[in-house]
Parts: structure tokens; C-alpha cells; sequence
């Protein structure tokens, strides 16, 4: 029961915010405590699986690989926490206020579904569920993008519409043939009976379809163009719940269903993944470099830095994947607040483009020590997380005798400190530009940035706990033999459940 | 028959994906719905078609191939469901920019978005 909470919660959130009445303070204390229930049903999660192993509930006790079958392993439940994490701090942040328009049209309830949508997809262990789950958050993400009706605004929801159903279609295309070859979609069957069934022929045909679908979705090079292209147009908070969570689901189903269908390491494949996520790294980078907009600077970190998080895939190593996940962890983290940081501009200035910023430093120096946190973090500077995490990504790719791209993630983040030491300087330190109005920022839309400044922090000093937590969650992923006895069950209680 | 199928699901999504390409959003929904379809024609083939079986055993006894499998039915029913909301979704919003823009010209909106926001994509 707990493995559906998950997604139950921020069902029902959603229902009972659709029936209630529209009174704005009611709707959002209720959004906020479904995100609260959320992160409570994950962490509970986590310390079950940390505690017991992998956790497998067949839903309506359809046995296993008939029915769908909800799977949490350590990985799974990691992503669930940060899914919650986000929640909160979203749904904290529409205290601070929402457009009203927005408000009326669904806003709270829409970012419930996309949370379900996403825990869905974390949680699901049938391949073809992970579709549904997809096609859920997206809708939800779809409409969130395109409340708003500036040109600029509709003209990135197309983009991104377009472009992500395309990823779905390609998604589908590979279930459809995954199916007609292995006749089973439950995921822990497929890992069994693949080996037996595939061909090389069809297998590089079913990798390339999966690369493409989940690399569209988390924006790895050259499938990312429409990421810078649409995430610094809708309201900070969107973006931030966008940023944090939806490439990081593509990274997930990437991580999963290549640990669990083409589980060669060496092969052609994984120097594919590879190449490409060391020019995600320095295309996204050297992007961010040139532009001139608080967000599409982050936009365009956020490509580049998916690129250290797939490349640990490609390693196929316990450190390499560990490296993965810390990375995922504190990447989720420290972007959503800067996202949110830069609601803090809108706020202020109705604008993220740089020439219009600065002068935080001297009117409101706390907040601007606050930014500090998550702008020097993604900088990779010690001893905060994202260094940890660069750190753990550089030693598995040295340990791999993986010189080169070793070289490269080490070249590029310089570029990273380039580009985030300049929009510190640009939006924070620099004097104030001649500028009429900077209302002071107020308590409520401070509050979420501190949370994850908070937990930014917190991950830095219990960075040696979580790091061992990930090398136990990669394990798990490299040796799916766990994976495919908890779900289809030698003992047959778990499978009667 | 599955030649049939496969040769329909190709043109499918040759054609939905030409028309993705163009410049036109009413085209690119088409493309979209298209390229859909060609999915699902592509899972009914893939999973092989067993012609005059019902999907559903009512005797245990009955060996594989006299009942067509029930499974890529049910996929392609979801994903029509899905195909057919998201198709919705596109079409008001396709309506939404017409009434803003006056125009389904995709460049059309883009141009006027790179002078809103003041920066080149």
C-alpha cells in the first residue's frame, strides 16, 4: 500500500483541489499539504527499502508479468524523495503568489498531476506503464506551459509540445516492437527473456528508438534544442518544477531500461552514449556562455550538465553509476532553486535579462548570500555538493581509464564556473542599473529558496551517507538479478500480495 | 497481412513526419496524429495478427495461436485514448495562437518571440 501512495496522494490532492471551491489561501494550503504527504510517503518508502530491499506491489493482485507491477528499488525511492522535495518547495512558493488568471484555471491541481505523473514513472516496472506515466506528467506539464498567451510563451509551448510528442512517438514505436519480439512488457520478464530472444539486428534498432525517445526527454546533444527554447518563458515556478524534474525522468528510464535490456558493457552503444554526453557538456556549456538571460544561462547549464549524469551510465561501473545518482540528486536540487532564484528577478524587475539586473547584493545582502549557495554549488566549488558530485563523476571516469572525457567534464566545468562566477556577478554583485521600481522581497518567496538552500547544505555535510546510498542503489541497478526475483517472485508470497 | 500492416505503418510515418517538418501548425498536428496511428498499426503487426480468434480464452485447454493475443489490443486502445487527448489539446492550442498571432505560420509566432524576448535562438 505505501508503494502507491505515491501516486494515490497526489491524486486525491488534485480531485478534492478540483471540488473545492475557489478560494486562492484554501487552494494552496491544500496543494502544499499533497506535496507534504508526498514527501512523507517517500521518505517512508526509502527508509522501507533501505531497510528490507526492493519493495513490489502487483497491482489488484494480478500476478506478475500479467498485471502492472509498481517497483521500488533504491533508485527508484531516491528519486521519489527529491520528487517530494520539489513538491514542497513549489507548491510552498505559490504562498508567495500566483497569477490570478492562472490560479483560476487549474494551476495548483496541474502541478499535482504532474507530480503523480512523475512518482508514476519512478515507480512503474512495466514498460509500457512508463509510457502512460509520460504522457501523463506531459499533458500536465503542456497545459502548465501554455496558460500563459504571450507569443513568446506559446511559441516555446510548440516547441516543446511538438518535439516531446515526437519522443513519445518514438517511445511507443520501441514498445511496439519490444513487445512483438519478447511478448512480455513487464519490465523484471523482459530482462529475463530478452537475452534468449534478441537479435543484433533488432537490438540496435530498439536502442537507437530508446536513445532518441529518452534522450529528446532529457535533453542530451544533439536531441536538446528545444529545452533552452522553451524553459525561460513560462512563470519561475513552472520552470523550476519542469527543470527539476521532467529531463531527470529521461535520465531515470534511460538508467533503467538500459541496466535492464542491454546489459553489455562495451558495447557500441555505451561509447554512443558516451560521446554524446561529452558534447552535451561542452555544447551546453559553451551555450550558456553566450547568452545574455538569467534563465537561458540555466537552461542551457542544465543541458550540459545531464551530460555528467549519462555518462556515468556508459561506464558501467558500481562508481560510475553511484557517480550518476549523487549527481542526479544534487543537480535536482540546486537547479530547481535556481530557477526559483530567478522568480526572485521577476519579481523584482519583471525580467531575467542581465542587463536589467544587479544590485541585490546591496539592497537585500541575505538573499544574496542565499543565491550564493546554489549558483556556487552548480559551479562545482568546494566543499559544496556539486563538487562532491564532479568529484565522484571525474574518479569514476579516471578510475575507467576514461582520460579524455575526464578531461573534458574537468574543462567543462571550468566553463561552468566561468559562466556561473559571470551571472553571479551580472544578476547579484554588479551596482544596480538606473531602474524605477525594486519592491523588496518578501518572506513568502524566500521561504522555498532557503528549504533547498537548507537541504543543498544538508547534502554537502552528509554528502559521505548519500554517496553510500548511491553505490548501493547502483549495485542494485548492475546486478538487476535482485530486480527480477522480487518481481516475479521465487517466493510466492511477494507475488500473491 | 502483417506486409500490409508493416507497408501501412511505413507510410504513416513517412508521412507523418514529412509533415512535421513543414512550416504550418495544422500540418504539423496532422503530421502528429499520423505518426500515431503509424504506431499503432506498427504494434497491431508487431505482435503478429491472428485473423477470425477472439481475444479471450474461455477454454484453459486452447493452445497459443487459436486466440489472438489480447495484449497489443489493449496497448493500441490506450494509446488511441492518449493520441486522441493530446490531438485535442494541440488543436485548441493551435486555435489559441491563430486568434493571437493571426497566422499558423510556426516561424511566424518565432519571429515575433525573438523580439519579444530580445535574443536569437
Amino acid at each position: 500500500m505505501l508503494l502507491a501512495l505515491p501516486v494515490l496522494l497526489p491524486l486525491a490532492t488534485a480531485i478534492a483541489l478540483l471540488l473545492l471551491p475557489h478560494r486562492p489561501r484554501v487552494l494552496r494550503w491544500v496543494a502544499f499539504a499533497g506535496a507534504l504527504g508526498l514527501l512523507a510517503a517517500a521518505i517512508a518508502l526509502l527508509v522501507r527499502v533501505e531497510a528490507h530491499g526492493i519493495h513490489v506491489l502487483q497491482v489488484a493482485s494480478w500476478p506478475a508479468p500479467f498485471g502492472i507491477t509498481l517497483v521500488a528499488d533504491l533508485f527508484s525511492a531516491l528519486m521519489l524523495v527529491m520528487v517530494g522535495i520539489i513538491g514542497v518547495a513549489i507548491t510552498g512558493e505559490s504562498f508567495a503568489g500566483v497569477d490570478p488568471r492562472r490560479e483560476a484555471l487549474g494551476y495548483h491541481p496541474l502541478i499535482l498531476v504532474l507530480l503523480m505523473g512523475v512518482s508514476g514513472a519512478f515507480l512503474t516496472g512495466d514498460i509500457f506503464n512508463l509510457y502512460v506515466w509520460y504522457e501523463v506528467m506531459l499533458i500536465a506539464s503542456f497545459v502548465l506551459m501554455s496558460l500563459h498567451r504571450t507569443r513568446a510563451q506559446l511559441h516555446a509551448a510548440f516547441t516543446y509540445v511538438g518535439l516531446n510528442l515526437l519522443a513519445s512517438a518514438f517511445l511507443l514505436t520501441a514498445i511496439g516492437l519490444l513487445y512483438g519480439q519478447a511478448g512480455t512488457l513487464n519490465l523484471a520478464d523482459l530482462a529475463r527473456a530478452w537475452p534468449e530472444r534478441r537479435t543484433p539486428a533488432l537490438d540496435a534498432v530498439l536502442s537507437m528508438l530508446f536513445l532518441t525517445a529518452f534522450g529528446i526527454k532529457a535533453g542530451l546533444f544533439p536531441l536538446f534544442f528545444w529545452l533552452p527554447a522553451s524553459y525561460h518563458t513560462p512563470p519561475a515556478a513552472v520552470s523550476a518544477l519542469l527543470a527539476g524534474l521532467l529531463t531527470k525522468v529521461g535520465v531515470y528510464s534511460m538508467i533503467r531500461v538500459f541496466t535492464l535490456l542491454f546489459p553489455d558493457p562495451g558495447a557500441g552503444l555505451y561509447t554512443l552514449i558516451v560521446w554524446m554526453s561529452a558534447t552535451t557538456m561542452v555544447v551546453g556549456l559553451l551555450g550558456a556562455l553566450g547568452q545574455r538571460d538569467f534563465r537561458r544561462v540555466l537552461s542551457f547549464n542544465l543541458v550540459g550538465h545531464i551530460g555528467y549524469i549519462t555518462v556515468g551510465l556508459a561506464l558501467w561501473s558500481p562508481a560510475g553509476l553511484a557517480a550518476s545518482i549523487f549527481y542526479l540528486l544534487h543537480h535536482m536540487l540546486v537547479i530547481t532553486t535556481l530557477f526559483l532564484v530567478s522568480g526572485l528577478f521577476l519579481r523584482q524587475r519583471r525580467t531575467t535579462d542581465l542587463a536589467a539586473l544587479g544590485g541585490l547584493f546591496q539592497t537585500q545582502p541575505v538573499v544574496a548570500y542565499l543565491a550564493m549557495v546554489p549558483v556556487f554549488s552548480l559551479a562545482g566549488v568546494p566543499p559544496l555538493s556539486g563538487f562532491i558530485a564532479k568529484l565522484a563523476v571525474v574518479g569514476a571516469l579516471l578510475n575507467a581509464d576514461r582520460y579524455w572525457v575526464a578531461a573534458v567534464a574537468l574543462a567543462v566545468s571550468l566553463l561552468t564556473v566561468v559562466s556561473m562566477a559571470r551571472l553571479w556577478d551580472e544578476a547579484v554583485w554588479k551596482p544596480a542599473p538606473p531602474h524605477p521600481s525594486q519592491p523588496k522581497l518578501g518572506a513568502a518567496i524566500v521561504t522555498p529558496i532557503v528549504f533547498l538552500v537548507g537541504l543543498t547544505l544538508g547534502l554537502t555535510v552528509a554528502a559521505g551517507p548519500v554517496y553510500e546510498v548511491s553505490r548501493r542503489a547502483a549495485e542494485q541497478l548492475l546486478d538487476p538479478r535482485g530486480y527480477i526475483r522480487s518481481v516475479l517472485g521465487e517466493e510466492p508470497s511477494r507475488v500473491a500480495r | 497481412m502483417e506486409l500490409l500492416l508493416a507497408l501501412v505503418a511505413g507510410v504513416l510515418y513517412a508521412a507523418g513526419l514529412y509533415l512535421m517538418l513543414r512550416r504550418r501548425l495544422a500540418q504539423l498536428i496532422i503530421g502528429l496524429s499520423l505518426l500515431s496511428g503509424g504506431s499503432n498499426v506498427l504494434i497491431l503487426a508487431a505482435a503478429g495478427v491472428t485473423r477470425g480468434k477472439p481475444p479471450i480464452i474461455g477454454d484453459t485447454s486452447v493452445a497459443a495461436g487459436q486466440f489472438a493475443d489480447p495484449v497489443p489490443q489493449a496497448l493500441i486502445l490506450t494509446a488511441i485514448v492518449i493520441g486522441f487527448g493530446v490531438l485535442a489539446f494541440s488543436l485548441v492550442m493551435a486555435h489559441q495562437v491563430h486568434r493571437s498571432v493571426d497566422s499558423d505560420d510556426i516561424d511566424a509566432i518565432g519571429s515575433s518571440a525573438v523580439t519579444a524576448t530580445s535574443d536569437k535562438s
